[in-house]
């Protein structure tokens, strides 16, 4: 395959960034995106020039490294995937990619492709966790039986990979998927439901905090989502914020 | 004596950990607040122990390269954790985890420290459900388990094929509550560059901020190395793309020994190579053998046929197909350990049964569970004349439910749907049984240096069972280190802050920026991938899944000169003081051209076979691993001495008071 790139190039955070155009050929459908970015670099580097720098750990769709907006979309055109598991026969001889970062304010480009997406830590660390002692001196794993539908549902909402594709879907910049997932994730559970209102109260607070917009509806954010992250988790969110700010 | 002290506790084997607790030194609430520790690393062994230090009261800096802890590349663990829960009622215990794992690391691993790690698994499970890990559960609520390779029970507790995210976000969590508290300082894309000894002491470490390029100091009175294995010495493997050896390295290179590097685990069930422009490999979990069945056509005209097209796997019957870990280890069945699995999957290739375009892969089918499964279902629905297409469909459910990410991300890379044909898999490099020497406490050969999870050698022996990483690297984190290191940092309560404008911390720095500078100003013809690929090459051919004398001493020859060309001809664009991949990579692979030295070394001396290594010297008439307990039954712990092909070694005896050394088969 014969391929035009776009590719979205910044020194550094203080720079102005550019799109540069690089042609790139022998392609092939079993690489996966980020080889195919592999390929260019090693190229840019025999030449002499610098390697386009991308974030990517795992490259199985699991660490959430990977963060690319491939002709406008999270991720690119596939569903249910990230970046690196991407393949190159989801395109055509011939085609013209563009490759920039996610766009958010919160998420300030640090170098050409790579964003800092600390804001999310924040958001976890302002109460997305249950505040147990980690000395192991608890109760008996299955003295807490958990519905399976309920226990389902967590898991769900907890497989999120942190990656960012939900704020770099929405026109708003919104990161209401991302929270939502871990306020449900344990709202969902017996062991979760008794700081529920503390932790809804203060990682919507750091959130607003963050700069992150809010949230229309438009559910962007579910269809680009690399590991289907349901809208209802939204909803749960705004419930369990609405009751704990009745409480509060 | 030998200079390795294991400082394994004296009586009894199940008494021991609990002796030890009540014997060792603690460290007051206040005091603890005048103590700095050093975490590199955030994966499980790291986050769960820089949690709990900091809940305990120490003050804690976690280092990790990536942008955040919760990517470390325990993450990408899939199928599960082992505890003797008994949850089952199947006949589990301590004791049999305990044996489990000592047969299945071929009796090279320590008793005392296999032992500990099976008292305390259940305990991680209390832990993990406190913290609100979403484990998987039974329609009445309680934990469901499954079956991993090596064990005649169900211990294993997963959540689908994603346990190592579930329990690493959980560890993460516990972080977060610290650094929230202001207990644990983060310091993330950064990377540790080198070690700082004071008196003998680990008292630091140099740290790249990958971001800015600065330099940093930081001094603790203790450092803790949690920074994973060294399967990326092989290029190709299921590791992330950033994981390397380079703080275990370094420490080596400061005094710590480094143990067993030739013992590397290949797993049998990964997405085989597709072309030269590979990546990374991609792992399809050991779970799926509880569920899939292993075969190759019985005969060569059919195996070829498929390689070339012309026939389907399903075209196949019964009859023709060669089911060869059900026919060679009826008693295990597809469940052996990886190390069996992976060398029966390479004599079937080697001997002209391989199915892909390339000869290296088997299939692994799940037809019969979908069959079996289906069957079931309908019965339970109150269907008991279903027909073909109702079983399947049912049966897919339920493959679907315990396995979707799985069956998706195998779809995703291979273009063949998993749900209708057999998968293709092939052994792959997964992870690295070696590592530092550590003794019962954990405690490297540098006082003041820990070190934990895969990073060292301690538990596993030469091969690790399935679902038991997991539970090693929680075991270290939240319920060993914490006491151990409270003992060595007892002698510290007085010390004050360690400053770090002292001699050794200028040397170490200047050692990290020679060696920057190095790199930046070598201006060579080459890119650091072209010599990480040559390495995996030389490494996967001659220190891979079978390894000779022949090949092994060529092997060093090779990486040697390999590593002279690198210092040569390495080109490593861009500069210091700024965010810079390739450099990244370059200070990682040159450490891996060191280690893959020492590991030809290694599996050379080692004249045997013992789980992951296998010499093909050293086979039973069946082909079956050959140990020799009279001559090897050591661990091989190496110390530097300024040339990886000239380290030299100490042994440290291996005991068995509690066991029965015995020829291990699973058949």
């Amino acid at each position: 395959m014969k391929l035009t790139l776009k590719i979205w190039r910044q020194k550094n955070n203080k720079a102005k960034g550019e799109l540069k155009t690089y042609p790139i050929d022998g392609i092939e459908g079993d690489m996966s995106f980020l080889e195919m970015l592999d390929v260019l670099n090693e190229g840019l580097i025999n030449k002499g020039e610098e390697p386009v720098v991308f974030d990517h750990d795992c490259r199985e769709g699991i660490c959430g490294s990977c963060s690319l907006q491939i002709n406008g979309e999270p991720h690119g055109p596939d569903r249910l995937v990230t970046t690196c598991q991407l393949h190159m026969r989801m395109f055509n001889d011939g085609d013209t990619i563009v490759i920039e970062p996610f766009r958010a304010k919160a998420f300030p480009v640090i170098k050409d492709l790579v964003v800092d997406r600390s804001a999310f830590d924040r958001i976890q660390q302002a109460g997305g966790y249950i505040s147990v002692n980690t000395s192991g001196n608890t109760i008996d794993a299955n003295t807490i039986p958990v519905n399976k539908h309920d226990a389902d549902e967590s898991f769900n909402a907890a497989t999120c990979i942190g990656c960012g594709a939900c704020v770099a879907a929405c026109k708003n910049a919104s990161a209401m998927l991302f929270t939502s997932a871990k306020v449900s994730q344990f709202a969902l559970l017996p062991q979760g439901r008794i700081e529920a209102t503390e932790r809804v109260l203060n990682m919507v607070a750091q959130m607003d905090k963050e700069g992150f917009g809010n949230c229309s509806n438009t559910g962007a954010c579910e269809i680009e989502c690399p590991k289907g992250i349901s809208l209802e988790n939204i909803a749960r969110m705004n419930r369990e914020y609405l009751s704990a700010s009745l409480k509060g | 004596m030998s200079v390795l002290d294991s400082k394994i506790p004296k009586g009894p084997l199940a008494d021991k950990w609990t002796k030890h607790k009540n014997d060792i030194n603690l460290v007051n609430p206040a005091n603890k607040r005048n103590i700095d520790i050093i975490v590199v690393g955030t994966g499980l062994a790291g986050g769960s122990a820089a949690a709990t230090l900091a809940e305990l009261g120490y003050n804690v800096k976690t280092f990790c390269y990536q942008d955040s802890p919760r990517r470390a590349h325990s993450i990408a663990a899939q199928g599960g954790i082992n505890a003797a829960k008994n949850y089952q009622g199947d006949g589990d215990s301590n004791y049999r985890l305990f044996y489990d794992t000592i047969k299945g690391g071929d009796y090279r691993s320590r008793e005392a420290n296999v032992y500990r790690l099976a008292e305390v698994s259940a305990n991680i499970i209390d832990q993990c459900v406190a913290q609100g890990v979403p484990f998987a559960r039974e329609y009445g609520g309680f934990l469901d388990n499954r079956s991993f390779g090596g064990v005649l029970v169900s211990r294993t507790f997963y959540a689908k094929g994603q346990t190592g995210q579930q329990l690493l976000l959980g560890a993460y969590s516990a972080m977060n509550r610290q650094i929230n508290r202001g207990k644990i300082t983060p310091y993330n894309r950064h990377e540790m560059l080198d070690l700082v000894i004071i008196d003998g002491k680990a008292r630091g470490i140099i740290a790249r901020d990958l971001v800015s390029g600065e330099i940093e100091r930081h001094s603790a009175h203790a450092v803790v190395i949690a920074s994973g294995g060294y399967g990326n010495v092989f290029y190709l493997s299921t590791n992330a793309m950033g994981s390397n050896v380079t703080a275990s390295w370094k420490i080596h290179k400061r005094g710590a020994y480094f143990a067993n590097p030739c013992y590397t685990q290949i797993h049998p069930t990964c997405i085989p190579v597709s072309g030269d422009h590979q990546s990374k490999l991609t792992l399809m979990s050991e779970s799926l053998r509880n569920d899939g069945r292993i075969w190759v056509p019985k005969k060569k005209e059919d195996a070829e046929a498929i390689r070339h097209g012309k026939k389907k796997p399903n075209d196949l019957s019964a009859e023709e197909r060669d089911y060869y870990l059900e026919r060679r280890y009826p008693s295990f069945g597809n469940l052996v350990p990886r190390d069996v699995a992976s060398r029966a999957a390479k004599e079937r290739c080697d001997a002209g049964f391989g199915v892909n375009k390339t000869g290296q892969a088997v299939f692994l089918d799940f037809a019969s569970a979908i069959e079996r499964y289906g069957k079931e279902q309908a019965a339970i629905h109150g269907n008991h004349n279903p027909s073909k297409e109702e079983i399947t469909k049912l049966g897919k459910q339920v493959i679907e439910n315990k396995y979707g990410n799985l069956f998706q991300m195998y779809e995703k890379i291979v273009d063949e749907n998993p749900y209708e044909t057999p998968m293709m898999i092939y052994p792959a490099v997964h992870y690295t049984m070696g590592g530092i020497w550590v003794d019962y406490n954990l405690q490297s050969t540098i006082p003041g240096c820990y070190v934990t999870g895969e990073a060292n050698f301690s538990d596993h022996g030469a091969n690790r069972l399935g679902a038991s990483a997991l539970m090693q690297g929680l075991a270290d984190g939240y319920f060993v280190l914490p006491y151990t290191i409270g003992d060595y940092l007892a002698q510290d309560i007085k010390t004050g802050k360690i400053p770090t404008d002292t001699k050794e911390f200028d040397e170490a720095e200047k050692n990290v920026r020679d060696l920057l500078e190095k790199l930046i100003n070598n201006k060579g013809t080459h890119s650091v991938d072209h010599f990480h690929k040559k390495l995996g090459h030389i490494m996967w051919n001659k220190c891979g899944m079978a390894r000779n004398a022949e090949g092994l001493k060529e092997a060093m020859t090779e990486i040697r000169a390999l590593r002279e060309e690198f210092w040569r001809d390495v080109k490593v664009p861009g500069g210091m003081n700024e965010l810079n991949s390739e450099l990244e990579k370059a200070t990682r692979v040159a450490d891996f051209l060191e280690l893959g030295e020492l590991f030809a070394k290694d599996a050379l001396n080692r004249n045997e076979s013992a789980g992951g290594h296998f010499r093909e010297e050293y086979q039973t008439e069946e082909g079956e691993a050959l140990r020799d307990d009279e001559n090897f039954m050591y661990v091989a712990a190496w110390e530097y001495t300024g040339d990886p092909g000239n380290e030299v070694l100490h042994k440290e005896e291996l005991e068995y008071e509690n066991i029965e050394v015995k020829s291990r088969s699973y058949k």
